[in-house]
């Protein structure tokens, strides 16, 4: 079986991609009753140091339904100089180019190595990135100070040429020109009113073709686009005026009375940085960034009044039908995004605040956009500070690990078709042969644009086997899915990267136990879990745990080998061993379960579930728990209450949050000041070494995890204790007997519990 | 005076009409068949012979005892002999009875007669020196009255003339610099004032202006109970309130209710019935003085804040290039330091703002603390809002380098720009947010340039139509185009802002639409056409300082008390009424003057007189909540010679002139002359029938107060508004129209009969000016050179005879021909004459409250028919009577009264 878990590294590794089944079940009829569906998590811009691109234009299909590209599973006639293509079996001639090919001479693409491939092409004139800076001034004084100096630091970060504007938003909202000498202009705007794309453009001086100020200076060549407006200037040469205009950066001025909230325009601030690049730079790389420390208390896309007798909704607001600007904002924010996305921009929301700032309405403007979205308690912490800072931050390659405007594209073999994708992406509403009907997350289309995408973006893609029961299996056995992304480069290049995958199809009926050990259950677990999320993002929360459970009971009952009605003779292999640990886990997450968070909460986790690779996703499901005593090195240990035990250091990554947990003992020492003793140097190491780790997480996370030093009693180990499978709790407490571990105040089940029942309703015969 | 010409039956062929065209005589002289034609009387060989004694006939009159005289007591001393002008009848008269070629509709004269050198030595049927002169009437008021002062102790006292120099000294009545009548002995009953016809009515200038000999009101602090008021009617304590009941109570002057005496204010009375502190407290013993306001005087019940200025200048294309944005900029650095402040502060607690506009709003951040201003660019003009609160008004010392800064490059900014439409009711609004947002009152200084033709509310389209002229339709032109204005008046009264408005158009832009905020809160109109730097600077920079330091108080309310038996009836000005009593002004400056009617509702007394209180609510410079108190008390008659006795007709014309300037908006111009003419028959009629001993029905006999009014009522006739020049603007029509709103009594007597003087006579060692003379072509001289001023320009008329030295003397020049019209001062030369004219101009210019606009003009040259239309005694290009022929037309109508 190693050699399955290392084709799967392989793949992944190479390609960026990892499949719920790496053998294919050969009918439809078969693959509905795998359970987990046939899909894939596809990490486009995957980093891979071995990968030099190619300076050419990829080789595509001629047939115009088809378009695929030239790869290594395609059959190759040396001597025509043709190629057959694997998808729809067109044969094509080379391109001139290509006149000397031969079977010692190939081009990259035909390697099977190459089975990803990058392309440059030159497509269009390359406009420099762009960042607009949308800065909520309704801030604490001390707050506004750290986000000016965050923003200042910034400017350095950015690359030299890159287009940098300024909005600043309270009651009103003021975008600033930054082309101006002497005196300092902006174009303010009344906070409550929605404006259309078109007003904002005729109101920022943007509808003619240059604006009246520079109609002094000789008209530049009408064919070649402005490259910058009033409002976007290059950094590098207004970075000086910027840093000043920053940091005199003042608070809305407009008096908050006793008992108001500020009056926060975030919804009209947000849609006139849309209008404004609309006008100005629509289809190229541009990230909006919002830096929000509180809720839109007014006009359009408000999220609660300004009165703070009445607070923000909750979740039980929300079941109770009792949040009266949830939908309308939600709308609003809905509408932008889509413009946001069909222009090719994206929206980041950097909130900061310890109360909610209604990411649960605007969380579509980073959702469907590819922006990040980014919370914290204030912007004057390290959270913040650090997080915002990688944003610009570059790969071992001296790139931004930013990428933009990218549209991805996916063809299949005849046998599959495409049921739809979940991730940061929107529909580009290709209809085509290989779409389904059926649709699982974002479907009905082949291709999807992510405006905005870094190397860990992942998209979750669900296939559909339409191969027929009776039909033999495939030709050539094998099924192909080959991906396309098409994006902007941070270094504004176009690129294409092409990655062809081939499966083996198998018979279910005869060969069960291939498919079955072909079986990723890190893949599946975190593709079902993301069905299950994008479920609960529209549906009540129960009834997606029911749906959840009884696909993992349809799959026992599948995979599990098992006597009718006798739960313990229940056993599954090793490679589905993990899965209903998982969906366990992912059951008790922050994902689906809401109580104990806020609406906004919920949507920050979600957004980051919806949009990470599977190793982060997996600690994401389940968090990983070390543990640090004198007993031995340090060593992962189950997520269990039994893992927490007086003399041992934990430290637990549920990816959001690093808790360092100190044992009771181990707390009792530290007290008592051992670590500074000179005997005791191995007390101090002992202490150090989960720190050591824990900054090693910190270092290279996006967004920064929030940071928890706790100890045995400490108010934050609840952080750890809600985490942890309730093993022992008060009401098996005495059974367990007081020795090992800690027993969680929960009426929760444990894992345990949960396992007992699963196999019971396995095995039953009745279901 | 007198006038008798020999009866005359032999009147035939002359008054053939229409004339014969080609005929030499007949078509330009119009008028009525003659006497003089008839060659025979005395007076008509004689025309020029002012000095010459009186005509026989005027001795040989029917009564060599003037019929007014008689009921007026013992003429003054230096009073012609005969107040009463006589004209006996001449057949021609009662032969015409079509209308009158030469008077109402359009003169069909030719065109060029106006420019003829010296009119022809007519066959005179009338001598112009033998009727009254204004000239002569003004002249003589000043020396029998400009000696002494006028003291106001003494109830229903007629005033010297606005045209003389007095003192006043307050014993109990406002000075007439505060308030003029048109009548200081009113009927008892309304049906004696519906018979006479003379309208009743003050001409009230709250905050005038006073010389430096004369004090201010007294400002008088009631306590926090505020001012002793009448429990009733709300009259405010004055002189003429009755103490009774030993001081514990008082009797109201005007309601006769019974007040308790707060205990503070408690006084014990002496044995004439006055309180002991009478002379102690202004508020006993003056006609004019000012309480200090309590709380519950203010809006909203809370203090106010100081006042704010805020100064929006038009950066269109226009704008900029005229240099005028460079210009205001300038000339704002110094000014800022010129505003208004309270007697004894040390600067000013007016706090300013700036915004510059063309078809977007942009406002400035000059907060102190910044090192550079701030631009807010407001592009929503649809819906118009502050952007910013802190740092928009601010103290002028506090600001300074930051203003300075914004001073300087506003111009530099704009200097390129290409953007030639505007907005401009956003531009109201923005001001009017602005305050609200301050939460205090203020003026807007808005200078612009064009019809705002941009999008935005208020929008306005090119109406201008020379056709609608002498139509039904013609009213059309002086209201507005759209009611959104006089919405955001009301709004901006409301608020208490008030709005000042520099127009500099080159093309109509619609005063008369553009002006309805300005007008109903109280601001000025200043318009200067086709201005250029050079020419109008000096002009316009002086009416800029002149009207940014002149006294002003905000949010004011205005209401007139009277006695019972008259109400406060109708109000003309610019002001805002939401209702019919409370005249409401964002702002009041010291120029601004209000003419109120009284009608009677009951009988009045000739024992108690008749009194008004006019109390003006205002908020001063510094933000202090003030009431000024202003009181005059008038006799009662039931004689209706005792009214005619007590006119005055400068404040007759002043009501009249504003009462028909209203009614072009809802009238046609020709009926609202016609109503003009009658009433002034009627009351003329009235007199005579009344009045005058039995005289020949052929004598035109006229009350001694009265004798102007016909050369005046002809005057506001043949004004612009009424009957416009040809060279004359609708946009001229509709600001002139709103000028003469707000005049008071001495602006409109010298803008409808403008004064003439010749400077070639004045004394260069002395400081007075010279005669004036009378506004006629034939009293000029083609050796001498004149200045005519009607308050708004000053016309230098240059003989083409003119002795070379003079010339040379006062341009600078060495002959006539090298004159340059487009002077728009006179070179500063060093001899006597220069600097005599020079002072005299200066001395003018000083007297009027706007800069007037110097126009040289050249005998015989283009220019001279824009200076011919300004002498009034004579017949106008555009159709207007000559005064004598309007006089003939009087006497018909009057006789047609009394027959």
């Amino acid at each position: 079986m190693a050699t399955y878990l290392e084709f799967i590294q392989q793949n992944e590794e190479r390609d960026g991609v990892r499949f719920s089944w790496n053998v294919w079940p050969s009918s439809r009829l078969e693959a509905t009753r795998m359970v987990v569906p046939l899909a894939c998590l596809l990490t486009p811009l995957k980093e891979r140091l071995d990968l030099p691109p190619v300076q050419y234009e990829p080789v595509l299909c001629s047939r115009p339904t088809c378009k695929a590209v030239l790869n290594p599973l395609c059959q190759v006639d040396y001597r025509a100089k043709l190629w057959a293509c694997n998808f729809c079996f067109q044969r094509n001639q080379f391109p001139p180019a290509y006149a000397g090919i031969s079977e010692v001479n190939q081009p990259a693409e035909l390697m099977p190595q190459f089975s990803t491939i990058e392309y440059i092409v030159q497509r269009g004139p390359q406009t420099p990135l762009i960042f607009l800076y949308v800065i909520d001034t309704c801030l604490e004084e001390e707050d506004l100070q750290a986000l000016k100096e965050s923003l200042q630091m910034s400017l350095s970060l950015l690359p030299a040429d890159a287009l940098v504007g300024l909005i600043t938003f309270g009651r009103m909202v003021q975008v600033h020109e930054l082309s101006c000498e002497g005196i300092s202009k902006s174009y303010v705007f009344r906070g409550t009113k929605d404006l259309t794309a078109k007003q904002i453009q005729d109101m920022l001086g943007l509808s003619k073709p240059a604006a009246p100020i520079q109609q002094g200076r000789p008209l530049q060549a009408p064919e070649q686009p402005v490259i910058s407006s009033r409002f976007l200037q290059p950094v590098h040469t207004i970075d000086m005026n910027l840093t000043d205009l920053l940091g005199e950066l003042q608070r809305d001025p407009w008096p908050v009375t006793q008992g108001k909230r500020p009056l926060r325009s975030t919804g009209v601030a947000l849609s006139i940085a849309v209008g404004l690049l609309e006008g100005t730079f629509p289809n190229t790389g541009a990230r909006i960034m919002l830096f929000t420390g509180g809720p839109p208390t007014q006009g359009p896309g408000m999220v609660v009044g300004d009165e703070l007798k009445t607070p923000i909704r909750s979740w039980h607001d929300i079941e109770k039908d009792n949040a009266r600007f949830m939908k309308k904002a939600t709308k609003h924010y809905e509408t932008l995004a889509n413009r946001t996305a069909a222009n090719g921009h994206c929206i980041d929301i950097y909130a900061c605040a310890l109360d909610q700032t209604g990411l649960l309405e605007m969380k579509c403007c980073a959702n469907l956009t590819g922006g990040h979205m980014v919370m914290g308690d204030s912007f004057n912490t390290s959270l913040f500070k650090q997080t915002f800072q990688r944003v610009f931050n570059k790969g071992f390659n001296g790139e931004f690990r930013m990428a933009f405007g990218a549209s991805l594209d996916v063809k299949t073999s005849r046998e599959l078709k495409i049921a739809g994708a979940i991730g940061p992406c929107v529909s580009l509403n290709a209809k085509g042969p290989c779409v389904s009907e059926n649709e699982l997350g974002i479907g009905g289309t082949s291709q999807w644009k992510i405006c905005s995408l870094d190397p860990s973006t992942t998209l979750a893609i669900y296939f559909e086997v339409v191969n027929q029961h009776n039909a033999p299996v495939p030709q050539g056995g094998r099924g192909a899915v080959q991906f396309v992304t098409q994006y902007q480069h941070s270094s504004t290049q176009k690129r294409i990267r092409v990655t062809t995958i081939a499966r083996n199809w198998a018979d279910a009926q005869s060969q069960l136990q291939h498919i079955e050990a072909a079986f990723d259950q890190e893949a599946a677990a975190v593709l079902m879990a993301r069905l299950g999320v994008y479920r609960a993002e529209s549906e009540e929360g129960p009834d997606v745990l029911r749906w959840l459970d009884r696909q993992l009971i349809r799959l026992c009952q599948k995979f599990g080998q098992y006597n009718k009605d006798d739960p313990n003779s229940f056993r599954l292999s090793e490679s589905f061993s993990l899965y209903p640990q998982f969906m366990f886990h992912l059951r008790r997450s922050p994902f689906l379960q809401v109580f104990n968070n806020s609406p906004d909460e919920s949507s920050y986790y979600r957004h980051h579930f919806a949009r990470q690779d599977l190793t982060q996703s997996l600690i994401m499901i389940q968090p990983i728990l070390y543990a640090y005593s004198f007993h031995g090195p340090p060593e992962p240990v189950l997520l269990d209450s039994s893992s927490i035990l007086p003399d041992r250091i934990l430290l637990m990554d549920t990816f959001f949050q690093i808790v360092i947990y100190l044992g009771e003992t181990i707390a009792q020492w530290q007290k008592a000041g051992y670590q500074d003793m000179p005997e005791y140097e191995n007390f101090k190491h002992l202490l150090q070494a989960p720190l050591d780790d824990a900054q090693e997480i910190l270092q290279t996370r996006f967004p920064m995890p929030r940071y928890i030093h706790t100890e045995h009693g400490g108010s934050q180990a609840r952080f750890l204790l809600s985490k942890v499978n309730p093993s022992q709790t008060h009401n098996n407490l005495y059974a367990w007997g007081q020795e090992s571990g800690a027993p969680i105040l929960t009426d929760d089940v444990s894992l345990q519990v949960f396992m007992d029942h699963l196999k019971k309703l396995a095995v039953s015969s009745a279901s | 005076p007198g006038f008798a010409p020999p009866p005359s039956s032999t009147g035939i062929g002359p008054s053939s009409y229409p004339p014969a065209t080609g005929a030499p005589r007949p078509p330009t002289m119009p008028g009525p068949p003659l006497p003089g034609q008839t060659v025979a009387g005395p007076p008509a060989s004689q025309p020029n012979h002012v000095s010459s004694p009186p005509p026989p006939s005027a001795m040989s009159g029917p009564h060599p005892a003037p019929p007014v005289s008689g009921l007026h007591g013992p003429p003054p001393p230096t009073h012609p002999p005969q107040p009463g002008y006589q004209m006996q009848q001449n057949g021609s008269f009662g032969q015409v009875r079509g209308p009158q070629p030469n008077y109402g509709g359009a003169y069909p004269g030719t065109p060029n007669y106006g420019s003829q050198p010296g009119p022809p030595p007519p066959p005179k049927r009338l001598d112009p020196d033998s009727i009254p002169s204004p000239i002569q009437v003004i002249e003589d008021d000043r020396s029998n009255r400009g000696s002494e002062p006028f003291v106001t102790g003494v109830r229903g006292q007629v005033p010297p003339l606005v045209t003389t120099n007095f003192l006043v000294r307050d014993q109990g009545n406002a000075s007439p610099r505060y308030i003029r009548c048109t009548s200081y002995n009113i009927p008892c009953t309304s049906d004696m004032a519906k018979q006479s016809q003379v309208p009743l009515a003050a001409v009230i200038k709250p905050l005038a202006t006073l010389p430096p000999e004369e004090t201010l009101p007294y400002l008088v602090d009631h306590g926090e109970s505020g001012p002793v008021r009448c429990n009733r009617c709300k009259a405010y304590m004055c002189p003429f309130m009755q103490f009774i009941e030993g001081g514990r109570r008082f009797q109201c002057c005007f309601c006769s209710c019974v007040t308790e005496v707060p205990p503070h204010y408690f006084q014990h009375l002496d044995h004439t019935g006055k309180r002991v502190d009478f002379y102690d407290r202004p508020e006993l013993s003056l006609g004019s003085y000012e309480f200090l306001a309590t709380v519950d005087y203010c809006k909203n019940n809370k203090f106010p804040s100081p006042p704010a200025f805020i100064f929006m200048i038009d950066v269109s294309y226009n704008a900029v290039k005229s240099g005028l944005v460079r210009l205001i900029c300038e000339e704002l650095k110094s000014l800022l330091d010129y505003l208004p402040r309270e007697g004894n502060m040390e600067e000013s607690a007016i706090r300013v703002g700036f915004v510059t506009y063309n078809k977007v709003l942009h406002f400035y951040n000059v907060k102190s603390s910044l090192a550079q201003p701030q631009m807010m660019v407001v592009s929503d003009v649809a819906d118009m809002f502050v952007p910013l609160l802190d740092g928009f008004l601010v103290n002028v010392n506090e600001s300074r380098t930051v203003i300075a800064s914004l001073l300087d490059q506003i111009p530099e900014m704009f200097a390129d720009t290409r953007e030639t439409e505007t907005v401009f009711a956003p531009v109201i609004q923005a001001g009017l947010e602005a305050l609200k947002a301050a939460e205090c009152a203020g003026k807007l200084f808005i200078f612009h340039t064009s019809l705002p033709i941009a999008e935005a509310p208020g929008k306005l389209k090119n109406r201008d139509d020379k056709k609608l002229i002498n139509t039904d339709k013609e009213k059309t032109l002086f209201q507005p185009q759209t009611s959104f204005y006089n919405n955001l008046a009301k709004d901006c009264v409301a608020q208490g802002c008030c709005v000042d408005l520099f127009l500099f158009p080159n093309q109509y832009l619609d005063v008369a639409t553009l002006g309805v905020v300005t007008h109903q809160t109280g601001g000025s109109i200043y318009k200067y056409a086709y201005f250029q730097l050079e020419t109008d600077q000096d002009r316009f920079l002086n009416d800029l300082r002149r009207d940014v330091q002149k006294e002003v108080g905000f949010d004011a309310v205005m209401r007139v008390r009277t006695s019972t038996g008259i109400r406060a009836t109708d109000f003309f000005g610019a002001f805002y009424m939401s209702n019919t009593t409370d005249v409401e002004m964002a702002g009041l400056d010291c120029d601004k003057t209000i003419t109120v009617e009284f009608k009677h509702d009951d009988k009045l007394s000739e024992d108690s007189g008749a009194l008004l209180q006019c109390a003006l609510l205002y908020t001063s410079c510094a933000g202090q909540r003030r009431l000024r108190i202003h009181n005059l008390s008038l006799n009662c008659c039931t004689q209706l010679a005792d009214l005619y006795r007590n006119c005055e007709t400068d404040t007759l014309i002043n009501y009249l002139a504003k009462y028909a300037y209203r009614g072009v908006l809802s009238s046609p111009v020709k009926t609202v002359r016609d109503a003009l003419i009658n009433q002034c028959a009627q009351i003329l009629a009235c007199y005579r029938k009344n009045c005058a001993s039995p005289s020949s029905a052929g004598q035109l006999i006229l009350p001694e107060c009265m004798k102007l009014l016909p050369v005046y009522l002809n005057c506001v006739l043949k004004s612009d508004v009424l009957q416009p020049g040809l060279e004359v603007t609708t946009d001229d029509r509709a600001y002139i129209r709103q000028l003469v709103t707000s005049m008071d009594v001495a602006e409109t007597n010298v803008f409808f009969y403008p004064r003439l003087l010749p400077l070639t006579k004045a004394d260069v060692d002395s400081d007075s000016l010279p005669a004036a003379i009378r506004n006629s072509e034939e009293r000029l001289s083609k050796g001498d050179i004149y200045l005519l001023e009607n308050g708004l320009n000053i016309f230098v008329w240059v003989g083409v005879n003119v002795q070379q030295g003079l010339i040379q003397n006062l341009f600078g020049v060495s002959s006539f021909s090298q004159i340059s019209n487009a002077l728009s001062t006179l070179p500063v030369l060093e001899n006597p004459f220069s600097k005599k004219v020079r002072s005299i101009i200066d001395m003018l210019q000083v007297q009027r409250s706007r800069y007037m606009k110097l126009i040289i003009v050249k005998q015989e040259d283009k220019l001279e028919m824009l200076f011919k239309h300004f002498l009034v005694e004579d017949k106008s290009l555009s159709g207007g009577a000559s005064y004598v022929d309007f006089l003939c037309h009087m006497h018909k109508e009057i006789r047609q009264l009394l027959s």
